[in-house]
């Protein structure tokens, strides 16, 4: 029965006498590696030379803040819904009045964590966001020692007010 | 200065020589290796990682000293000291260069110009296994045992086409067995006969078949792939040195680049005239003697070296053969092809004179 057209018949034949002395195959071999002896090298002197990420690179996530530096996020869940990992986890909290150069809406995440070992850094919260609040970024996630360690919370996640992070050069290569 | 003197100085001096080329044979291998495999190899010890025998050195060095309870502690050490003293005693024979003269004495660029040089040297070089076998052995482990079967068998097979291919060589010297006179017979005549280019008449020219056999199992008496079997990292772990380390294991895979390096000075010597170039009497015309001298020495080197470079080369493009197909190319196609070879040079030099 024959499924696809793709299928080949394998023969094993006899080798010829030529073959048998192995001398002309071993000289193509030795022509072809000797040509690898001129080629531009594929290293990279790597504490020196860094690789350049990919620009649709998804690295460590972030936790966006507007231009008044409140954070975005309001604690809705669709991230965590829409994660396959189920590596989001958060509490709500309602903003207290005094609170509003902090939190842009009225309800906000008091508690935010993403178990960076769960995650498969795949952009779905990203893409679920309607805040625009979590994004992934270039940046790697920093190796710990223990697995507790690698919950990341809002200390790990929010960006600081005074070092931004830019994520304009992903969402410009970024199409659906 | 007295030719005893000159000779132990020469003595020193190709002992140092010896291990530097091993040393830095270590280094050329990973840097052809990874040349041939598009990367960099090492450069990290030193400018273009030329530290890097060093460091490897002192490593071996540091290393613990392992000797396996079960085994037999005598001969445990005595096979890398054998493999060793016998790799570097080839190297006794062979002509380096041109002789010096220095106030009329002539001093000669060679150990010992003994009358049965190639003799030697196929004697000493099939003492070396005994080296491999000893220690494989005395390791009391299988793989071992099984290295150091492999590697006999395989010596045994190779050294009888090897010295079949040397007889055609003999032949053509007028049976001498001396390494000088087969070196020296192919800077003088012309090439076939008829083309006048001085120190060109080399005996690859006309033995470019026995030159192939002696390559081939040049690589299979020096354990180098693709007749890498007793050592085989992929099967036997290590073959005979899997129980060895620090410096005895050094000695072996050091012994092992020294071999190398015999081989191709014993391969230059045998078939591409030794020291001799092209031109080699026009410069004796026109510079001293020993500029020349030191020429020629350079050109064996170069020589050398090219084969080195053969040698790894070949490593980085073949894989290693099976069990079966080694000794079925060892008996079966070298050897018939070796005899074969013999007596067609016999029956040429019988008809056409020399």
């Amino acid at each position: 029965m024959q499924l696809t057209n793709r299928s080949k018949v394998v023969t094993q034949p006899e080798m010829t006498w030529v073959e048998k002395l192995y001398l002309p195959a071993i000289f193509s071999g030795l022509q072809i590696t000797i040509k690898h002896l001129f080629r531009k090298k594929a290293t990279l002197k790597y504490p020196e030379v860094q690789k350049a990420f990919a620009p649709v690179y998804r690295g460590m996530h972030v936790l966006k803040r507007d231009e008044q530096g409140r954070e975005n996020c309001t604690a809705c869940g669709l991230c965590a819904v829409s994660c396959p990992a189920e590596a989001i986890t958060m509490d709500a909290a309602e903003r207290k009045k005094g609170e509003e150069h902090l939190y842009r809406e009225e309800k906000y995440a008091a508690k935010y964590e993403i178990n960076m070992l769960r995650c498969i850094y795949c952009g779905l919260c990203e893409e679920a966001c309607p805040k625009d609040a979590i994004y992934l970024t270039d940046r790697i996630v920093p190796s710990e020692y223990t697995r507790g360690e690698f919950v990341f919370g809002k200390d790990m996640l929010v960006e600081k007010i005074e070092e931004r992070v830019d994520i304009s050069k992903r969402q410009k290569n970024y199409t659906i | 200065m007295s030719v005893v003197l000159f000779k132990a100085i020469l003595v020193v001096l190709l002992f140092l020589i010896s291990l530097g080329i091993a040393a830095y044979s270590t280094y050329a291998e990973r840097k052809v290796a990874a040349f041939l495999q598009d990367r960099i190899g090492p450069d990290r010890a030193g400018p273009f990682g030329l530290l890097q025998p060093i460091a490897d050195g002192v490593k071996m060095f540091l290393k613990e000293e392992i000797i396996p309870t079960l085994s037999d502690k005598f001969l445990f050490i005595l096979g890398p000291s054998i493999f060793m003293v016998t790799t570097l005693m080839v190297s006794a024979v062979i002509p380096w260069g041109m002789p010096l003269e220095f106030g009329g004495e002539i001093y000669a660029l060679q150990v010992a110009d003994i009358n049965i040089g190639i003799l030697y040297i196929l004697g000493v070089v099939s003492l070396g296994v005994y080296g491999i076998m000893i220690g494989g052995w005395a390791s009391n482990n299988k793989y071992a045992l099984l290295g150091a079967i492999r590697a006999s068998s395989q010596m045994i097979s190779y050294e009888l086409a090897m010295g079949m291919s040397v007889v055609a060589i003999l032949l053509m010297t007028n049976g001498s067995l001396s390494l000088n006179n087969i070196v020296e017979a192919q800077g003088t005549g012309k090439l076939y006969g008829f083309i006048n280019v001085s120190g060109m008449n080399w005996n690859v020219f006309y033995q470019p078949v026995a030159f192939l056999i002696f390559l081939i199992c040049a690589f299979a008496e020096a354990n180098r792939t693709p007749f890498d079997l007793p050592e085989s990292e992929s099967e036997l772990i290590g073959g005979f040195h899997t129980e060895y380390s620090s410096m005895k294991l050094g000695l072996y895979l050091f012994g092992e680049y020294i071999n190398m390096f015999i081989s191709s000075a014993v391969i230059s010597c045998l078939f591409f005239g030794g020291y001799n170039f092209p031109g080699i009497d026009y410069l004796g015309t026109i510079l001293p003697h020993n500029i020349v001298s030191i020429i020629s020495l350079l050109v064996m080197f170069g020589k050398i070296f090219f084969f080195i470079f053969l040698f790894m080369w070949v490593r980085w493009t073949i894989p290693r053969f099976r069990y079966d197909q080694l000794m079925r190319l060892g008996w079966q196609i070298l050897m018939p092809i070796a005899i074969v070879n013999v007596l067609l040079t016999a029956a040429a030099i019988t008809l056409f004179g020399n």
